[in-house]
């Protein structure tokens, strides 16, 4: 019998929700604090207990993972998958439990990391590679290997400043996917680059699954997940609610309550995001029969509804929100343009802002919303939940949308109707010119 | 973290327990010596990425203590008067200045490290002892120039190496030991505190008038100047001054209270950087 990869046992972690919401302080602050309790204490008082709360990122997770095995993790966004891997890659340590880790363990939780921007495409390599845990020699044999990957040979000897994100997105890739450990930890590396690239890593990780490693992959893309991994453990809450076969456990997650992406409310003030001026309650994705929707056609509008609550008036409080796709491209940010409450002071009391994205202007795919509150004098942000809500966009071949009767892959991240018009002409006259525009006026174009 | 590193049969691939650390960790110099290959780079990024950023490149390394050393002749040896133990006033200060500008920057450097790489910390487990270590042994290159430097004033003014000079290397280890001792305090203070990083130069400030730079230990008269055995620097450049420029501060009983100190803030530097670096990708 062979002894597992990976061997957690009843690990958890947790952070103290403290007093303050910084996490690193002033030494002035600190020491105050002590005089202050110091001062308490020798007036014979009992100093106020510290209203720290404790928030449990893992609570006793299990699992254990063979050699060769590759498994993927999802959940939602703060489910504890990303503090899994940092625990798993000793950034973080543990609060309770174990985990036995046979092997050398390499890390893409992001990648580039170290890249100095005033040195050059090889420089970083050799820089990076080391970081990562590389030895000087392993580097220098792959080394030829990483530039091609990358496709940068033109530019080695250019700083890498000088590299558009593309370029510094496969380069670091390249680099992190030349390691060869025994684990590999990938943390939703290929949110990032070109469709093509994406699938060169994707068929990269592929080959390295294939050799034998064992793989840990975490994602958003139910997609890649299938396709890479056999199994998944579904994390909920910071705890395995599920651990299978990697259909069954799919499904589970889309079908069930929480993974229904489209509505996430909080009923604990506590844990709203937020502070003492207003609070986020609820956002939600409703389709145009009014029905909470992760599944959006494209052709139907979709409304976001931000629900949040005022608790101290005077402030002119500006909702907004950010659309990203699954592939990490921003698609758009929206801010209420509400004439009624634009630019106004809100008192105290409960909203709910309706934004309605028309029909036929996003792309299929994965929607990220990130609902937000700001006032413009002064600037200041209350609150930004990146990813706070999901929807799927799906466009059927109906002839109706842009896509017509066209079944293939369109890229691009938004998929407008525009309003297309053709005049013609056989000898070659008239086609320029007011008459054209005219066309588009209305007159022979279509609706 | 507390891993242990189990001996694994042959061809069995070693298993890595993580697990909560409790009370004092161990110092893992093992560990860091098998990531001597990223101290290299981390090292020679910095030199690297020093000296092609600035106008002057590696010019500055000369110009820095040069420049203090025009500056402090003119007001401290010819306004103010100061005496410099028989020894002309600018490579007395110079021979002073070499030395305390490879600390104050290790210790300046070592102490933003760790906020300064918050990003690799975050992403990335390597031994966190890497980078102050790095940041400090990366000035000897500066030093190095700097030194060429002071060989060239000794020759100007006449004064021959004699056989002292070949201590100047320990004397140089002594100050990398305190400033990375140093520097490992304030770094590890640094990820919780950040006013700390505001305080660093003024208390590098702090510590240059409490060292003989501008003035010769002998103006102090006993038992002060005994006492001045508690900061290694004064040990360090009154060390320099007697190396190479003969003067007649060959270190006494004294060193030894400055070599002892030394090490003890290093010793303790490294314990409590490695007791407080779990909690670094927390927090920093």
């Amino acid at each position: 019998m062979t002894l597992p990869a990976i061997h957690a046992v009843g690990i958890g972690k947790h952070f103290e929700l403290g007093v303050s919401r910084q996490k690193y302080g002033l030494l002035r602050d600190a020491l105050t604090a002590q005089a202050r309790l110091l001062g308490e204490r020798l007036r014979g008082r009992r100093p106020a207990a510290a209203e720290a709360e404790t928030f449990w990122a893992l609570r006793d997770v299990n699992f254990e993972i063979q050699p060769g095995e590759v498994v993927g993790i999802i959940g939602r966004n703060g489910a504890g998958k990303s503090t899994l891997l940092k625990i798993l890659s000793r950034i973080t340590e543990p609060n309770t439990g174990y985990v036995d880790v046979r092997g050398r363990v390499g890390s893409l939780l992001e990648v580039g990391t170290g890249f100095h921007p005033e040195l050059t495409g090889r420089e970083n390599i050799f820089l990076n590679g080391s970081i990562l845990g590389m030895r000087r020699a392993e580097i220098a044999r792959k080394f030829d290997e990483i530039v091609a990957f990358a496709e940068v040979e033109k530019f080695l000897d250019t700083p890498v400043k000088h590299y558009s994100s593309g370029m510094h997105m496969r380069l670091a890739f390249a680099v992190a996917a030349h390691l060869e450990p025994e684990i590999l930890l990938v943390d939703e590396v290929l949110a990032v680059g070109d469709n093509s690239f994406q699938k060169k890593c994707l068929n990269k990780m592929e080959d390295v699954g294939q050799r034998g490693r064992t793989i840990l992959f975490v994602s958003h893309s139910m997609p890649a997940i299938t396709r890479l991994c056999p199994r998944t453990i579904l994390l909920h809450d910071g705890q395995v609610l599920q651990d299978g076969p990697s259909h069954a456990v799919i499904s589970t997650y889309l079908s069930s309550g929480l993974g229904t992406t489209a509505a996430r409310e909080w009923p604990d003030l506590r844990h709203a995001p937020g502070d003492d001026v207003v609070r986020l309650r609820a956002v939600r994705i409703r389709d145009q029969a009014g029905q909470i929707a992760d599944v959006v056609d494209i052709r139907q509008p979709v409304a976001v509804e931000l629900e949040f609550e005022v608790f101290q008036s005077g402030y002119a409080l500006w909702p907004h929100f950010t659309l990203y796709n699954d592939e990490g491209v921003f698609v758009l940010s929206a801010f209420d343009l509400d004439p009624e409450w634009h630019g106004r002071p809100r008192p105290a009391g409960r909203y709910l802002a309706t934004a309605e994205i028309p029909g036929n202007l996003l792309a299929e795919g994965m929607m990220l919303i990130g609902p937000a509150m700001a006032t413009i004098e002064p600037r200041r942000i209350f609150f930004y939940e990146r990813d706070a809500v999901a929807f799927q966009v799906v466009d059927n071949v109906s002839g109706e949308s842009s896509r017509g009767r066209y079944v293939g892959h369109i890229p691009g991240a938004v998929r407008p109707k525009l309003k297309w018009a053709t005049r013609y002409s056989r000898n070659g006259h008239d086609l320029a010119g007011p008459a054209a525009a005219a066309a588009l006026n209305g007159k022979g174009g279509q609706p | 973290m507390d891993v242990t590193v189990r001996p694994a049969p042959p061809a069995e691939l070693p298993t890595i327990r993580i697990a909560p650390s409790r009370g004092w960790p161990a110092l893992r110099l093992g560990e860091l010596w098998e990531y001597h290959e990223l101290l290299y780079f981390l090292m020679w990024r910095d030199i690297k990425v020093r000296y092609k950023q600035t106008l002057l490149g590696a010019a500055w390394a000369i110009l820095q203590p040069f420049l203090t050393m025009v500056v402090f002749s003119l007001v401290f040896g010819r306004l103010a008067k100061i005496s410099s133990d028989g020894i002309p006033y600018p490579i007395f200060s110079y021979a002073a200045l070499v030395p305390w500008t490879f600390f104050a920057n290790g210790l300046q450097h070592a102490s933003q490290g760790m906020v300064q790489h918050a990003n690799m910390i975050k992403k990335v487990y390597f031994p966190r002892l890497a980078i102050p270590v790095a940041k400090v042994l990366a000035g000897v290159v500066d030093f190095a120039l700097s030194f060429v430097v002071l060989i060239g004033m000794m020759l100007f003014y006449g004064i021959p190496p004699t056989l002292a000079t070949l201590w100047v290397p320990a004397f140089l280890l002594l100050a990398l030991v305190t400033a990375l001792g140093a520097g490992l305090w304030l770094a590890a203070i640094n990820v919780h505190y950040r006013d700390i990083g505001y305080t660093v130069p003024f208390l590098v400030q702090f510590w240059m008038y409490a060292t003989p730079i501008v003035y010769p230990a002998s103006l102090l008269p006993e038992p002060w100047r005994s006492l001045y055995g508690l900061n290694p620097m004064a040990g360090v450049i009154e060390g320099f001054r007697w190396a190479l420029l003969g003067t007649d501060t060959a270190p006494g009983p004294i060193i030894y209270v400055s070599a002892l100190v030394a090490v003890g803030l290093l010793v303790s530097g490294a314990y409590y950087f490695r007791r407080m670096e779990k909690t670094f990708a927390d927090v920093v």
